[in-house]
């Protein structure tokens, strides 16, 4: 579903990625981790051409995002992706936040759009909060808000760039566990995150980053059973025990 | 001190006329100026922030450009220099034919000086908008032209509505320099007023207490549209 290839990215003299490989099949998830500043965040953007990249391929579903002829903005409609700090658009409730892309992007109209907007609200557990701001909500009614905006275009797969982690302790639950769900349903998922009680729950790969270049590309279970690298024994033991 | 004092000069008809004709003047050079400023201001504003870096330079040239001549000399330029400057036909036609050539004249520099500076507020509120927002856009598909239409710029005209009510109060003050080019608005008839009754002092306050009414107005009027447009929650706004 997603393949990188060989990708490789500078800003300026300093190289952010360094040469990576990685695929997501179909219905995989995959978790991404790394200390801060390995590039996590950069390699996931590339995914939808958010970034772009110098060197290598990037495919998704068969689709060429690296190459000029592809239409950038059809593929981007149908991958969803969530941010550590949601981006809302703050101006509008939750509801318009819901419709606007199914409306201007996938043209549906409003009465489908709307419908679809009720559905997901629900899903996410926030359906009496649907004509609010999202100012006016906590962070992890947010974050589920936002996930929910994704899921509203039935996107073929998902990215998540640290969702959790701008959130106070008591919220990260109810946003992993709309996660879990939706892995658990079958979501292609790429998702950067430092909660590794996830990453065992229903992670099939576990990607580890150090410095711009994967260092590991493992199955969940030999990650954390027998990290390969010193530098992933490392992170581990440090993200394990505090 | 010797003067004579005498308000009720103010309500002669003749002088209450010239007054009211000297209001109207002002008031349709400064809207229609606005509407100048506001429609070229946006366009500028946003072509320093759109990606094409051919647009964004030679927008950037017009708000150096417009901003850093005097109003003042824009005035003259354009009332004494353009007509020579074009073909001849057209400049035949300005100087003879066009219909209102003061009024014209004043309302073209004014609304062409003040969109340099929309532009800039536009432009800033445009790049105070968050960075992620504009990310998130792109990443739902929106193209850039949807992102500006339905995100950063609701999202800026909201946020610069406070500096542009400074504008909108300047571009009211700055019609006084129409009468540099005969134009008879509020501050040319006041003057005229002065000269045929020699009472200056009461001509003049007669002129800033109108111009105090319309800045009140325009002030209450944007207050409102600020209350109307106001995000709930969000930061650096109230209600
Ligand atoms: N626009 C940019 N210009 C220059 N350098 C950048 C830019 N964006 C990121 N970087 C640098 O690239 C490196 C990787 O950044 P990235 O955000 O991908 O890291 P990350 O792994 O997501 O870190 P974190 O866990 O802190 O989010 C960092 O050293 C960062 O300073
Ligand atoms: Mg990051």
């Amino acid at each position: 579903m997603i393949a990188l290839q060989n990708i490789s990215k500078w800003y300026g003299d300093f190289q952010v990625l360094k040469d990576c490989s990685a695929t997501v099949d179909k219905g995989q998830v995959v978790v991404v981790c790394g200390p801060s500043g390995s590039g996590k965040s950069t390699l996931i953007k590339c995914v939808n051409g958010l970034e772009a990249v110098q060197q290598g391929q990037i495919q998704v579903d068969g689709q060429e995002v690296t190459s000029k002829k592809t239409n950038l903005t059809a593929l981007r409609s149908r991958i969803g992706m969530v941010f550590q700090h949601f981006e809302l658009y703050p101006h509008m409730t939750v509801l318009e936040n819901l419709c606007l892309a199914q409306e201007k992007v996938l043209k549906r109209s409003r009465d489908e759009a709307v419908s679809k907007a009720e559905m997901l609200i629900k899903r996410v557990g926030i359906s009496e909060h649907i004509n609010k701001h999202p100012s006016q909500l906590s962070g992890g009614q947010q974050q589920r808000v936002a996930i929910a905006r994704s899921l509203a275009m039935d996107p073929i797969a998902m990215l998540f760039d640290e969702p959790t982690s701008a959130l106070d302790p008591e919220m990260i639950n109810e946003v992993l566990d709309v996660m879990v769900e939706l892995a658990k349903e079958g979501m292609t998922m790429m998702v950067v995150t430092h909660e590794m009680g996830f990453a065992k729950k229903v992670a099939d790969r576990v990607v580890f980053m150090d410095e711009g270049a994967i260092v590991e590309n493992r199955p969940t279970d030999d990650f954390f059973g027998n990290p390969e690298s010193d530098r992933a024994r490392d992170f581990l033991s440090k993200i394990l025990n505090h | 001190m010797n003067y004579n004092w005498n308000w009720a000069v103010l309500l002669e008809e003749e002088y209450l006329q010239w007054l009211i004709s000297g209001l109207g003047w002002t008031v349709s050079v400064a809207l229609c100026g606005w509407v100048i400023a506001m429609t070229v201001g946006c366009l500028v504003g946003v072509g320093r922030t759109v990606p094409n870096r051919w647009i964004r330079l030679v927008c950037t040239c017009y708000v150096e450009l417009f901003r850093n001549i005097p109003l003042l000399v824009q005035m003259f330029i354009w009332y004494f220099a353009i007509p020579e400057l074009v073909p001849d036909d057209i400049g035949r036609w300005m100087k003879r034919d066009m219909p209102n050539p003061e009024f014209v004249t004043a309302v073209v520099a004014l609304g062409l000086y003040t969109a340099s500076r929309v532009a800039e507020q536009v432009r800033a509120g445009i790049e105070t908008v968050p960075v992620g927002l504009k990310s998130a856009a792109t990443a739902h598909g929106l193209s850039t032209y949807q992102s500006y239409r339905y995100i950063q710029l609701p999202i800026s005209f909201r946020l610069i509505v406070p500096p542009m009510t400074s504008e909108f109060l300047t571009v009211f003050k700055n019609s006084s320099l129409a009468l540099t080019i005969g134009l008879l608005e509020l501050t040319a008839q006041s003057q005229q007023i002065a000269e045929y009754t020699f009472q200056g002092f009461e001509a003049f306050t007669a002129a800033t207490i109108i111009y105090v009414f319309i800045a009140l107005i325009v002030t209450a009027l944007m207050h409102l549209l600020e209350r109307h447009t106001a995000i709930p929650g969000f930061v650096g706004k109230d209600s």
